[in-house]
């Protein structure tokens, strides 16, 4: 089937087949920082924001996602223009292997959005879908911490 | 301490940026034009026989291209393991066999159009098996009519012990001294076994691999992949290709921790697409690397000590190690030989001591490398002995360690006797600040406030604290291998091209570091490439806590051979004599006279003026010891006397790595390998049914730890300085993991007198306990 989906703020008309999930339509289009790490929604390697709200999208079927804004890591920032949260997480050493942190900026940018001075429960809780094994989570804390930090300092 | 201006900073990790945006590519993420999709077909036995395998229905089937199994695919033994050739691991493995040994085994392969034929095609594969009986614990694997799992023409390519006829996958027996006459004069004797049960790396990124034929039509493999020169060597050996006809490129990798040292998905690629030319592509799900890839080895260790009361020595030692490598032999000795090698060394002052290990096949899933190497089933047991010993005498126990660790100048036997495969090296420490590990480790958990106090934060819940000290290593000695090679660009930038293996550690900004130091220039100035087996020189790979102490050194040698060309130009320009000449901030500059040239001037001289000649060098490095990095680790615990739950209050590790060439890289390093130990020491663990079947195949069944489920963790580094390893640098990928296990059981006896000899120490089994102690309390 076809349908329009709005993808870090471009139209992309696009085929897919009826049982696609999300995950699976972003990836074959070359939306490749949406990450595939457990195909069950328990890793939050594959979050992107539906509306605004982060959500596993392998468990979203890609053809009740069209029409409505679909944001990846890539729609926040590039390689040359970082978004703060993104730098953050760099400069903080929260950034391992890298495999969860897509996933990790697009909620974080939820949550900041909502709640700019989050309280250490409160990250936790944001972020507790995600999955990370390299780091311990230490150093995301810290990352998020300092990316709320430098982003009230910018708005 | 020595001034350092680019090491010992915690420089942001070159590669971090580009992963935070989702620039960077892994496997998964590169594109193939008209690729084949490849599916596994698994075995649903523990053990059968193939009597018949019919493809046909599957071949028939639109947009099925192959069927790959015993029948079309040649029968080459090898071992999966990616180590050094020749591998200790025995060649018992072959990409499809007429028999199947665990739950998981390989059955048959389809390539196809698309992923969903290729699934549709595996239920067409009629499959005929003749069941045959399987044994899953170990000990019943020993005995003399259990069935045995390796009865054709298996064979250990090293002379090593291997019986396959009593399913022995390994052994390793080494003594000094006399532990019966220790045991007699010994005036207690204390003896216990420890179990520690079948764990998954859960690397987050799923094993994958790609396989293409280039313009000359070679293969070249893209793979996660911590061993891209075994990868390398392994598939040509496998597939019977020239090597030189492969490439293996390691793009990012999703995490590793041993699981990726296996060479697993290469061959499976390199066949699909060596025999149709078409490009193929084969991504595991999780439940797949759960079931079908690698695991860290079940093992149940005997662990029986000597002490002489007066002043605790221990006098004789005697651990007996018993490790299930499951249906295949992979790291089965290497892995059973650490358990010795990289824990006993750390008392060596017992004058009598046998350790024995025996790897036994079972119809399980295949242990492999996993992140500490047998040495966390070790000081699981050790770990718990010493606290056990101390409390028995008296003594402290970190005034137990303090007196009878290794120290700087001192050897052990063990390092000798024990190595990879063969006798080991002789060594002398040169750096150790364990001391100061303990005395700043207890400091930040508070020990002498809360040891034995069992403070009551509310009626029914109780705390405790525990320890442990451990090492581990840096590198295997006159074994591996690490080399670079640089060159430099007209605007006095660097291209560094390492073998080593970046998994995500940050290896590549380790590397960029040391290289930096040298030339007295901005990280930024390396680009770092890592791993194409075309394209950067060879390196053993990511494994045995290698790349800082072992590629490190290489890409510091290899600098100071780019320093002395540069300064050769530059005494050519400034007409003067280069041993005059010193490098500071990016420029060689003659301090007799304040002139000076910048790197830039000095590449585009060298490139295009006079003499020209392109400013590059290579060099290779081979460790002759392997210095231990030392760690003291503290836990803080809450035992729920009503539930059995117990939660990490605060987990403390203090390591001395030699000098940390990043601290935040390296504080990361110890903080993930905390948190995974404790997840493995609290609730996780592999289930299996009475067939052998895996039962929790998905991450809420194998519980990972999450946001929520984080304690406090502090860690402290503490200097030392390794005078072998580059900028006095030792390893600290491994070593954090070994002391989750047994300092939180010290903890929990410290809290509730109750020992546990087995992990994962569940609520069930605290309840349990409590119970049969007396002291569950009842819920209101």
């Amino acid at each position: 089937m076809k349908g329009r989906f709005l993808i870090n703020g471009e139209t992309w008309e696009l085929e897919f087949p009826p049982e696609a999930t999300l995950l699976e339509v972003l990836r074959s289009n070359g939306f490749t920082e949406v990450k595939h790490g457990c195909d069950d929604g328990l890793c939050g390697a594959c979050a992107v924001l539906l509306n605004g709200k982060p959500v596993p999208s392998c468990q979203v079927l890609a053809a009740t996602a069209t029409d409505q804004p679909i944001v990846t890591a890539q729609g926040l920032g590039t390689v040359h223009r970082p978004h703060p949260i993104q730098k953050a997480l760099a400069e903080a050493g929260a950034v391992q292997c890298g495999f969860c942190t897509p996933g990790i900026v697009v909620s974080t940018y939820a949550l900041l959005q909502k709640t700019p001075d989050p309280t250490e429960e409160e990250i936790r809780h944001a972020l507790d879908g995600h999955i990370c094994r390299c780091t311990g989570y230490v150093k995301i804390l810290e990352g998020v911490r300092l990316a709320a930090q430098r982003w009230k300092r910018a708005k | 301490m020595t001034e350092f201006k680019r090491v010992r900073h915690s420089v942001e990790k070159i590669d971090a940026v580009s992963l935070a945006t989702g620039a960077a590519r892994f496997t998964d993420d590169f594109e193939l034009r008209d690729p084949l999709y490849l599916k596994i077909l698994y075995s649903p036995h523990a053990h059968a026989e193939i009597v018949d395998l019919d493809p046909s229905e599957a071949e028939a089937l639109d947009g099925v291209v192959a069927v790959f199994y015993y029948g079309n695919v040649p029968r080459v033994l090898h071992t999966t393991a990616g180590q050094g050739y020749p591998e200790p691991s025995p060649y018992d493995t072959v990409l499809f066999d007429r028999k199947v040994r665990f739950v998981g085994d390989r059955v048959a392969m389809v390539a196809a159009e698309s992923p969903e034929i290729a699934e549709e095609a595996l239920k067409r594969i009629r499959v005929t098996y003749r069941v045959l009986p399987a044994v899953f614990d170990m000990e019943e694997a020993l005995k003399p009519d259990a069935p045995k799992l390796h009865t054709d023409d298996e064979f250990a390519k090293i002379p090593v012990p291997y019986d396959p006829s009593r399913n022995l996958a390994a052994e390793v027996e080494f003594s000094y001294g006399d532990p019966a006459r220790g045991f007699a004069e010994a005036d207690f004797v204390i003896e216990h076994e420890y179990r520690t049960p079948y764990m998954s790396h859960s690397a987050l990124e799923p094993h994958a691999a790609l396989a293409y034929l280039d313009e000359q039509g070679r293969l070249v493999i893209i793979s996660s992949t911590q061993v891209p020169f075994h990868a390398r060597r392994i598939t040509a050996m496998v597939l019977g290709i020239p090597l030189r006809k492969i490439r293996v490129i390691k793009p990012r990798i999703g995490g590793g921790f041993g699981g990726k040292q296996e060479v697993l998905l290469e061959p499976l690629v390199g066949l699909a697409t060596w025999r149709t030319g078409r490009p193929s592509r084969l991504v595991l799900s999780r439940e797949e690397v759960l079931f079908a890839t690698r695991t860290r080895h079940e093992m149940k260790i005997r662990l029986k000590t000597g002490v002489r009361r007066k002043d605790g020595a221990i006098v004789a030692l005697e651990m007996d190690a018993l490790m299930n490598a499951g249906a295949y032999g992979s790291h089965a000795l290497t892995v059973l030989t650490n358990t010795g090698s990289k824990t006993l060394p750390l008392l060596n002052k017992i004058p009598h001591l046998r350790f024995h290990g025996r790897s036994v096949y079972t119809n399980l899933p295949v242990g492999g490398a996993y992140r500490g190497y047998g040495a966390t089933q070790g000081y699981f047991a050790l770990g718990q002995q010493v606290d056990i010993i101390a409390r028995e005498l008296g003594m402290d126990v970190l005034e137990f360690y303090k007196r009878w660790h290794i120290r700087e100048g001192e050897t052990s036997e063990v390092f000798k006797a024990l190595g990879e495969g063969r006798e080991g090296v002789e060594q002398v420490i040169h750096s150790c600040r364990l001391d100061e590990c303990i005395d700043r480790g207890a400091e930040a958990i508070g020990w002498y406030e809360k040891r034995g106090k069992r403070h009551r934060p509310a009626p029914h819940r109780v705390r405790g604290v525990g320890m442990i000290a451990a090492m581990q290593g840096s590198a295997i000695p006159e074994i591996d291998m690490g080399s670079a090679y640089m060159k430099m660009n007209d605007d006095g930038s660097f291209n560094l091209h390492v073998g080593a293996t970046d998994l995500g550690t940050g290896s590549d900004t380790v590397l960029a570091q040391i290289a930096a130091e040298v030339l007295d220039i901005p990280v930024d100035r390396i680009i770092v490439r890592s791993s194409d087996t075309d394209l950067t020189p060879f390196d053993v790979g990511a494994y045995a806590s290698s790349t800082t102490y072992l590629s490190g050194e290489a890409v510091r040698k290899c600098a100071l051979e780019i320093r002395r060309q540069i300064l050769q130009v530059a005494a050519e320009m400034l007409q003067a004599p280069a041993e005059r000449l010193s490098v500071e901030e990016g420029r060689a500059v003659d301090p007799a006279t304040g002139q000076g040239v910048s790197y830039e001037e000095v590449a585009l001289y060298s490139l295009y003026q006079r003499n020209q000649f392109q400013i590059q060098a290579t060099a290779s490095h081979i460790v002759h010891e392997s210095p231990p990095p030392f760690i003291a680790q503290f836990a803080e615990v809450e035992v729920d006397l009503q539930t059995g739950e117990v939660a990490v209050v605060h987990f403390v590790s203090a390591v001395d790595c030699g000098t940390p060439i990043n601290p935040r890289l390296v504080e990361g390093q110890v903080e993930g390998a905390v948190l995974d130990g404790i997840t493995h020491t609290l609730f996780a663990e592999y289930r299996f049914d009475d067939k052998g079947r895996p039962l929790n195949l998905n991450f809420e069944d194998y519980k990972m730890p999450t946001f929520r489920d984080l304690p406090k963790i502090t860690t402290i580094v503490v200097d030392s300085y390794e005078e072998t390893g580059p900028f006095g640098a030792k390893s600290v990928a491994e070593i954090g993991i070994n002391g989750p296990a047994p300092a939180i059981a010290n903890a929990i006896y410290d809290a509730i007198g109750i020992r546990f000899f087995e992990i994962p120490i569940t609520p069930e089994k605290v309840f349990r306990a409590l119970k049969a102690h007396g002291i569950l309390e009842s819920t209101p």
